[in-house]
């Protein structure tokens, strides 16, 4: 077992009456990409700023590289660099102004950030933009100057809540490139999101969450193996012949799902399947085989799907 | 080169390390920079405002009025009401700068949520801010008596100690303005400051003295920080010192401490718990 840098147990935070982290466990290991998936208030978020040392839990442990953040917050958030799931960028100042004071609020010397800012707006990619004001920039810049305003102070653990909510899929396939080098480096992650498949791409291991507790964990194949089929067949009936049908297929393999607008089957071998629904001369109006994904392991766990 | 980690980490054994990481000025340093870019129109404002109301109400008014009893003695109007518009015209920067401006950092900008992320604490970011102001309120106060002097407006040169003074009171009210700013959720919250402000300013004597009122509204004033602002200042402006002098120094101080106990407290409430 490598080194743990995180580490909880019977993590809980309670607002009130309403229990937004509900007793988890879990390790994030030195180097590792960690995944934090759910839907909207599963309780990632709060998981986030309990571990940023911004928000305190209200009972269990937590342990981070070593510290507990209600004793420690100030020296655990300088291991930190924290991406907020809201752009919260000085609308004030430059592109590199921002790089600039962000350091400062971490005690960094002039000399040593200015080196490190052309670091920085090479990896951003917006050396063209040094001295854009922030406004100016695009939602996939401002994500991207967000991520390199968080490395400035050379943190152990990066902190990314919902990095690409709200970007287009260019800009997105951009932020995961960035994201991978960073990887590469030996950085550990912690992302939270509710895209299965940005966590496929970027976590090494991942839990997944719902109401507050974790439902499983494991690596994404992992998780895939376990909790669904190699394969999924989706088909459509219409709505109304949805229904009718469900009972013939349900007949027809281990496990089904009958969602508002289609049916998936899960199976080993989809095309197989598809061709034994055809020569029942059930036709569907459109069908699809695909590979099995962290939405049908999510929605095997929950019996709902990520995004409502 | 020292690393962020060992930055924070040297000071963890220091009292109150989780509020108060030692770097106000890095909060200062940022505002200089985006003063480069920002308005200059209601630093400016903040600058002018005073000198137009010497000039309306000293030159204009005053012509009508004569002399008026101080006090402290009778002098010429324009010399009674200088003193009071240099303390209202510190007292207005420095609300401006520690409510609206606040208020934008704090909800809109979401910029204290971003520097709190960082191993800076509460106390930092309130500490910052308020100097900011309080550096507003003394460029003002220095500039208003570069310009009142030659007009023959300065009765002395204990006036200088109106300076001091003037920053003195926009630390009380940049303080208490942060502590009540940070409580307040939404625009019309807001509105009510200036609602109170207004008539604060207006009546709390820096036109005239408040012996013209009746007793019990005379009373009510003197419970106004305005007002002891206002006679602080005037106090020095004309080498004047009493136990009234104390009282409105005390007053200030128990105005500073409350605003940065109220401020450090829900700042810490609202992003770190």
């Amino acid at each position: 077992m490598p080194e743990s840098l995180i580490s909880a147990r019977g993590l809980t935070k309670k607002y009130g009456d309403f229990t937004a982290v509900d007793a988890i466990d879990f390790d994030v290991a030195k180097g590792e990409s960690f995944g934090l998936l759910g839907p909207n208030g599963a309780g990632k978020s709060t998981t986030m700023r309990i571990i940023a040392a911004t928000s305190q839990r209200s009972s269990g442990t937590i342990s981070i590289l070593g510290r507990d953040p209600e004793e420690h917050g100030p020296q655990i958030r300088a291991h930190l660099g924290v991406v907020p799931q809201q752009d919260n960028l000085d609308g004030e100042l430059t592109v590199s102004e921002n790089l600039f004071i962000y350091g400062r609020y971490f005690g960094l010397s002039k000399k040593f950030i200015r080196n490190k800012i052309e670091e920085l707006l090479d990896f951003a990619q917006l050396q063209d933009k040094r001295d854009a004001k922030v406004e100016a920039l695009s939602g996939g810049m401002k994500r991207r100057l967000t991520i390199a305003r968080a490395l400035v102070s050379e943190p152990d653990i990066l902190m990314l809540d919902e990095p690409t909510t709200g970007l287009d899929p260019q800009a997105r396939h951009i932020l995961w490139d960035r994201l991978f080098r960073l990887k590469e480096t030996g950085v550990t992650l912690v992302i939270t999101t509710h895209f299965m498949d940005e966590a496929e791409q970027l976590c090494d291991r991942l839990v997944v969450m719902d109401k507050g507790k974790i439902m499983a964990e494991g690596s994404p194949l992992e998780l895939i193996k376990q909790y669904s089929t190699k394969e999924v067949l989706e088909v459509r009936f219409g709505s109304d012949r949805n229904k009718e049908v469900a009972p013939i297929l349900r007949e027809m393999c281990s496990r089904i799902e009958e969602l508002p607008d289609r049916i998936l089957m899960y199976v080993e071998d989809g095309e197989a399947l598809l061709e034994a629904i055809t020569a029942k001369k059930l036709h569907p109006t459109t069908s699809l085989v695909r590979r099995s994904s962290l939405e049908d392991v999510f929605l095997r766990l929950t019996g709902r799907s990520l995004i409502e | 080169m020292k690393s962020a980690v060992e930055i924070a980490e040297a000071r963890a054994n220091r009292w109150g390390h989780q509020l108060y990481a030692g770097r106000a000025r890095a909060i200062l340093e940022r505002a200089f920079i985006a003063l480069r870019s920002s308005t200059w129109v209601p630093i400016v404002t903040g600058f002018i405002e005073p000198v137009l109301y010497l000039l309306a109400f000293g030159y204009g008014m005053g012509e009508l009025i004569g002399d008026v009893d101080s006090g402290r003695g009778t002098v010429d109007y324009a010399v009674f009401i200088a003193p009071g518009l240099l303390a209202t015209s510190a007292m207005n920067g420095a609300i401006y700068d520690s409510t609206w401006n606040v208020f934008f950092k704090l909800n809109e900008s979401k910029l204290y949520k971003g520097m709190l992320a960082t191993p800076l604490g509460p106390l930092d970011v309130a500490l910052g801010e308020i100097t900011w102001a309080l550096l507003r309120g003394l460029s003002y106060a220095i500039a208003f008596l570069a310009i009142t002097a030659p007009l023959g407006l300065v009765p002395g040169v204990s006036a200088i100690l109106a300076i001091p003074a003037a920053v003195f009171i926009a630390f009380g009210f940049a303080s208490f303005g942060m502590a009540i700013t940070s409580y307040f959720k939404t625009y019309q919250q807001m509105g009510m400051i200036n609602i109170v402000l207004l008539p604060m300013f207006l009546f709390s004597g820096s036109l005239y003295p408040i012996s013209v009122y009746p007793d019990w509204l005379e009373f009510l004033i003197q419970l106004f920080p305005s007002w002891h602002g206002i006679e602080l200042v005037r106090d020095l402006w004309f080498g004047y010192w009493d136990s009234g002098t104390l009282l409105h120094l005390g007053y200030f101080c128990v105005m500073i401490v409350t605003g940065l106990y109220f401020t450090t407290r829900r700042l810490r409430n609202l992003f770190m718990r």
